[in-house]
């Protein structure tokens, strides 16, 4: 898996990395490279729906982008030698996820040498309106 | 005269749960329900890992079946059955999961005040004692939706 990753990474594709995720098909998680930085979307699925008679998603498949973005910006801005293992995660919900998709970006706070600090902000139209934000730690090594 | 505590439906949390699109999609099923306390079971997916060559599931599963056991602990503890909105959600990972095994799901309400309920969680393979992951999570009560009686901002 970080055979194949590294070599996606050369060629700039990390579409397809995502796609090596089997998770990210059931829940729609998708990223692209804009403006050299990771943009991470989740797609609307009506199968994503947790508050069913507003059309709000569920919290987890938000929880799921944060962390998903957190994920690829690491492996975007970073040498890496392991997958990052996610050690915690906190997430702020501040706005309901209506059903349209939502997009994720993330900051890399700290490196540390074994652990990285991560920042995420999640939107829908506005990133000035976000719906969501997280910070997590990840292991490196 | 006592007054009789009013407690939420737990039949009607059950149907609003097994309604619920996307705890459908992952095939969630409740293991027990009272109040304040909830427990629930997803069955072990190849398509939920993150990693194929180690069967990992992907974090996200473990913040969906902690979310939901808490919010659904966070609903069973409330007087009337309204639906409860995630204010925020702190999770640790204590552990890869096992590949092929089932994840439960349980969490606890330990407070509950006019408009917030506070809510403890653990994921584990059948021994909460030996747990993957741990969560704090607090719900905002009421919001929109679920046939509530207490409408307000979600």
């Amino acid at each position: 898996m970080l055979n194949d990753i590294q070599k996606l990474k050369e060629l700039g594709d990390f579409a397809a990395i995502s796609k090596l995720i089997p998770y990210s098909a059931v829940i729609g998680l998708e990223c692209e490279v804009i403006n050299n930085s990771i943009l991470t979307r989740l797609k609307h699925l009506e199968s994503n729906i947790g508050n069913y008679q507003m059309g709000f998603l569920h919290g987890g498949t938000v929880a799921a982008l944060l962390e998903h973005a957190a994920i690829f910006h690491l492996l975007y801005e970073m040498e890496i030698q392991i997958l990052p293992r996610i050690v915690n995660i906190s997430v702020d919900y501040l706005r309901p996820c209506t059903g349209q998709d939502t997009l994720a970006s993330a900051t890399l706070i700290k490196q540390g040498k074994r652990i990285a600090n991560v920042r995420v902000q999640a939107w829908q139209t506005n990133p000035a309106r976000p719906v969501a934000a997280a910070h997590a730690h990840f292991l490196l090594s | 005269m006592t007054d009789i505590p009013k407690t939420a439906d737990l039949d009607q949390l059950k149907e609003i749960f097994s309604a619920i699109p996307h705890c459908r999609e992952l095939g969630l099923e409740i293991m027990s329900l009272e109040p304040g306390k909830a427990s629930i079971r997803l069955e072990y997916q190849g398509r939920l890992v993150a990693n194929p060559q180690t069967g990992v599931v992907h974090g996200g599963v473990i913040s969906t079946l902690l979310d939901t056991v808490s919010g659904l602990g966070a609903m069973s503890a409330v007087s009337e059955t309204m639906p409860v909105a995630t204010l925020d959600l702190r999770i640790d990972y204590l552990k890869p999961a096992s590949p092929g095994d089932a994840i439960i799901g349980e969490a606890h309400c330990f407070r509950l005040s006019s408009s917030v309920a506070f809510v403890r969680g653990v994921a584990h393979h059948g021994d909460s004692n030996d747990p993957i992951a741990h969560c704090v999570a607090t719900f905002m009560l009421g919001g929109a939706g679920f046939n509530s009686s207490r409408q307000g901002q979600a």
